[in-house]
């Protein structure tokens, strides 16, 4: 299996990502810079990492969007390869278009630093086979802009199609319907604002972020 | 020659940024304050030949977040 986690200028996850990819699924591992037009060949799974990349110009997300090895993932995603965004990797992946809704400032305004109780709403995409539908599980967020919007016919869609990877137990940011984690038509590109990359063993207080990957490399291999 | 995109939030976005604005506003003892909400400018300077069709395009590609923000462009 081969992996890669993308780095923009002020991605601070990247490394704890390509430690979890690396250590649960076993994948060979490489780190991208932004600027490169090309990935890897053969990728079974590219991750946007969280962060503050550009620091935050302009909009959460935005100028990373437009950099260079985006189009490069873009084109990977619309062959099939699997995309996993996390927090700015979410915000990215939704300015790229890759998913649908944007990620607003946190309707308290304020910074939301914790480990949050999610609700698992599909376990039969790529990313969550490792858990089951209705499940509650605990995933630290970071995040001053993880408020979902869509608009009311799009929430529609995305539940109906079972799109809503998970859901917020309790209110956390203002997102719509409490969505914490969307998934592509396709169902191979996630976005989710809460960290599974920070919650992979016991030492750092749980595993149930582990699971994801487990399910992943299941589904991949 | 310059011109000015003024990029604000669609109606029915709820704007937590300009509620906090609003509030402070408030603090400042201003009363008669009704709604605040707040949105971005940006000036660019061009070539005079740089199109209508351009800017849009720029607005759209990038200053502004379509499914969240309108824009409107102010040529001086």
């Amino acid at each position: 299996m081969r992996a890669a986690v993308i780095q923009f200028p002020g991605s601070n996850c990247d490394r704890d990502m390509a430690v979890a990819i690396r250590d649960i699924t076993g994948a060979d591992t490489s780190l991208v810079w932004h600027r490169e037009s090309e990935l890897p060949s053969n990728l079974d799974l590219i991750a946007i990492p969280g962060g503050f990349s550009y620091g935050d110009y302009l909009r959460s997300g935005a100028m990373a969007a437009r950099s260079p090895v985006m189009q490069a993932v873009i084109a990977a995603a619309g062959r099939g390869v699997p995309v996993l965004g996390v927090c700015n990797g979410f915000q990215i992946l939704t300015e790229a278009g890759l998913l649908p809704g944007a990620l607003r400032r946190n309707a308290g305004i304020r910074f939301v630093c914790r480990t949050v109780g999610l609700t698992v709403e599909n376990s039969q995409s790529m990313f969550t086979s490792g858990y089951s539908v209705g499940e509650k599980i605990h995933i630290p967020v970071a995040h001053h802009d993880g408020n979902f919007f869509a608009d009311d016919a799009t929430l529609d869609r995305l539940e109906g199609e079972g799109r809503v990877a998970f859901r917020y137990a309790e209110p956390v940011n203002g997102s719509a319907r409490n969505i914490a984690g969307v998934l592509n038509d396709a169902g191979n590109v996630l976005g989710m604002m809460p960290h599974p990359e920070r919650m992979i063993e016991a030492m750092q207080g749980g595993s149930d972020g582990r699971r994801l990957f487990e399910g992943l490399i299941r589904e991949i291999a | 020659m310059k011109t000015r995109i003024f990029v604000t939030l669609k109606n029915g976005v709820l704007d937590p940024q300009g509620k906090a604005i609003h509030h402070a506003i408030e603090g400042l003892g201003f009363s008669g304050v009704h709604d605040v909400r707040a949105g971005r400018l940006i000036e660019i300077e061009h070539e005079p030949g740089l199109s209508k069709a351009d800017l849009e395009s720029m607005c759209t590609k990038l200053l502004a977040n379509m499914v969240i923000e309108n824009f409107e462009i102010e040529q001086a």
